[in-house]
């Protein structure tokens, strides 16, 4: 094939770390989702068994709601780091990123005093097993929201081009997040 | 290699070694590989390990049924049944799942005109989380830590090492579908792409869904092991739950990018466009429809046909979805492929037999024997679940979908190393394995069904799978070397990664070509060519 012009610059990938950090959702929605729903079949085998489920255990529910409003105020700001970063605002997307961050801490941080005021035994039954892993996963997740948080506040404060894509990814995993722990909050805290 | 030159005055081979800078270039070359970030090296990482598990598994599988057949005592009950398991997790999770992501990694990027992979230090790391989960597994299994297995903490590590594995093919799927989602080339939509890329792109999401679920249940699993083991039970609970995932029909998830490389090179080989593109694409997607079945967590969708009729009505709509789907979707992707081989009169240029189409064609052929008799196990009056026949399919499934594959490394071949293989030494190597497919997989859905424990079946499994192994082994000697016509399209294929170099560079292309339909290669063809 003969080119009557040299070659122009290679197209550019279209919203990489968007659709990137959407199917990373989907995984974790799916993720999840599979753990909510063995919780709900294991549940249905101890309500069979005429067993409470969970069990003796009190629920915190002051820091466990609280948790929650954390997580969908922390999409807020997220939100609005996006708003900002779109405007080229480095003050604003700075100051809105460093609040998810709080926040995120803030939900960890929460989680941690759930599990001091709960004190359910890991080896005590079904139920501590099953508590751990799933509210462990939901903490992991939340960690990596930080950790990306993080990465997104170095490239776009630290980096060389303005980049306000990966702002809105990240803003796209908070949402997933927020709407992953409504689900773990309404089956883990909410329905006994 | 300045400094090794250098130092390169002692006696003997190893100086002489040095002192040509021949191990400076081995040390470099390997560092390249395990580092690189083209995709073409990471998809050829993959697939290099996959085939190195299909000969690791067909040796296991060839021990076990001598084991059975000769009744050596080299094995107690315990280790046979450890020896099992490696067998099964590894023909589904240790040789047709890298062989099919490793193509799909190799090859979707340059199909769709991308210059990288998206992601591809995730689609590195993702590599390395597989091989480490997969060494891991083999480890905590060879130490009684499978399923059921003595050794609690080697059953924790088997756990571990699993996720570890999952964690891996979820991040590779992901580069994988963002790459055809965000990096298409001007001109190569969503209609236009390839039939591999497409069959790539439906694997990846099928994993992206399903692999979590697996994940969720093994951290469930773990944490429940390591501590109480109330609520699964110990490592025998285990078995009611893990392996749900390596059988059909999620398996068939692992089988789709094999329809891909029949769908690509029929047309080639008949030299003419594909008329129903779309039905081919429909197909595919059917077959990604087993992924459901992964999230739902079972393992059979059974129908009981001694039960009132609107009971098996009720089951037989639910197993049609989850097993028949699947069937459908490749009976569809055959079927409408080989329309292409239809006369029309339009003078195409006769038909040539590609060495690696036959790869494809008797891979597409096995998976919908696989996909029928998987359609049979459901069927409780049949009472298939639990015996050889269950494991017959899943060998039919895995093995036709790494037969299939192996079809297409052979084909793009030209664009990872330059050269074209000498298809007269790879075209035995497709009857070959196919018959070695047939061996390993239906003479245990043939005992299943006649409920038969007869050392004939097991007789011509051990030799369908020292087939398989032979197959592996033969395939890395017969593509080593091969000739090249100095041509960018050896081949004469009709998609767009076959318009840059032979090998292709490591950002692919020099210069796109334009793309005005799904074979730009066929367009630049003069007017009145066939097509």
């Amino acid at each position: 094939m003969t080119l009557a012009l040299p070659s122009g610059p290679a197209p550019a990938p279209r919203r990489q770390l968007l659709v990137g950090s959407a199917l990373a959702g989907l995984a974790g929605t799916t993720l999840i989702g599979g753990m909510l729903a063995v919780w709900l079949l294991e549940r249905q085998h101890a309500v069979d068994a005429g067993e409470r489920f969970p069990m003796n255990y009190i629920i915190p529910e002051v820091a466990t709601n609280v948790m929650l409003i954390t997580l969908f105020g922390l999409c807020f700001f997220a939100q609005w780091a996006v708003y900002a970063a779109r405007r080229q605002d480095r003050g604003h997307t700075g100051l809105a990123l460093s609040v998810v961050i709080i926040l995120g801490l803030a939900f960890v941080n929460a989680q941690a005093f759930v599990y001091s005021q709960m004190e359910v035994e890991i080896a005590d039954g079904i139920y501590g097993a099953l508590f751990y892993a799933l509210t462990g996963t939901m903490m992991a997740i939340v960690i990596a929201g930080l950790i990306f948080t993080v990465v997104a506040a170095f490239r776009t404060l630290g980096g060389r081009d303005w980049q306000s894509e990966i702002v809105s990814a990240n803003a796209l995993y908070w949402y997933f997040a927020a709407v992953a722990y409504a689900a773990v909050w309404f089956v883990v805290y909410v329905t006994k | 290699m300045t400094t090794l030159e250098q130092s390169g005055t002692g006696a003997g081979a190893g100086s002489a070694l040095l002192s040509d800078g021949r191990i400076g270039t081995a040390v470099g070359a390997t560092v390249d590989w395990v580092t690189s970030t083209d995709h073409k090296k990471i998809g050829r990482l993959f697939t290099g390990f996959g085939i190195l598990g299909m000969i690791a598994v067909s040796v296991i599988a060839v021990i076990r049924s001598l084991e059975s057949v000769a009744d050596l005592g080299a094995f107690n009950a315990q280790q046979l049944d450890q020896l099992t398991q490696l067998h099964h997790f590894g023909l589904a999770l240790m040789v047709a799942l890298p062989l099919t992501l490793g193509l799909s990694i190799a090859v979707a990027p340059i199909q769709v005109g991308a210059r990288a992979i998206a992601f591809a230090r995730l689609a590195l790391t993702g590599f390395y989380m597989w091989l480490a989960g997969a060494v891991l597994t083999i480890v905590a299994i060879v130490n009684g830590g499978g399923i059921g297995g003595a050794d609690s903490d080697m059953v924790d590590l088997f756990l571990a090492a699993m996720a570890l594995m999952m964690f891996g093919v979820i991040a590779s799927a992901i580069s994988v579908a963002t790459t055809i989602l965000t990096s298409r080339a001007p001109g190569v939509t969503m209609r236009r792409v390839p039939f591999l890329t497409w069959t790539a792109l439906v694997q990846s999401l099928a994993l992206i869904i399903t692999a979590p679920v697996v994940v969720g249940l093994i951290i469930y699993l773990f944490v429940d092991h390591r501590n109480s083991a109330l609520a699964f039970g110990a490592a025998d609970g285990l078995a009611d739950w893990l392996p749900r995932f390596f059988t059909a029909p999620v398996v068939y998830i692992f089988a789709i990018p094999a329809l891909g490389v029949f769908a690509e090179l029929l047309p080639v080989s008949m030299s003419r466009r594909h008329p129903m593109r779309q039905l081919v694409f429909t197909g595919a997607a059917l077959v990604g429809v087993a992924s459901f079945a992964g999230v739902t967590m079972q393992k059979a969708f059974p129908v009981d046909f001694s039960e009132s009729g609107q009971d098996v009505v009720k089951s037989l709509v639910v197993m049609a979805f989850f097993v028949g789907l699947p069937l459908l979707g490749i009976a569809i992707t055959l079927l409408t492929s080989l329309l292409v081989a239809k006369p029309d009169g339009s003078g195409a240029p006769k038909p040539r037999i590609l060495s690696p189409l036959l790869f494809g064609l008797l891979s597409i052929l096995l998976l919908l024997l696989g996909a029928g008799v998987g359609v049979l196990t459901q069927i409780v009056d049949l009472e298939l679940s639990g015996t050889a026949a269950v494991e017959g399919t899943v060998a039919l499934i895995c093995l036709a979908a790494a037969l299939g594959t192996l079809g297409g490394l052979v084909f793009w071949a030209p664009k990872f190393s330059g050269t074209k293989p000498d298809e007269k030494k790879v075209l035995p190597l497709a009857l070959l394995g196919a018959l070695g497919v047939v061996l390993a997989g239906v003479p245990g859905v043939i005992a299943g069904l006649a409920d038969s424990d007869s050392s004939l079946f097991s007789t011509l499994t051990l030799i369908g799978y020292a087939l398989m192994a032979l197959t592996g082994l033969a395939f890395v000697g017969a593509t080593r070397g091969g000739t090249s016509d100095g041509t960018n399209n050896p081949w004469c294929a009709h998609t767009l990664e076959w318009s840059t170099a032979c090998p292709a560079p490591a950002d692919n292309y020099e210069a796109l070509a334009t793309v005005r339909s799904a074979e730009p290669e066929l367009d630049q063809l003069p007017e009145g060519s066939p097509s």
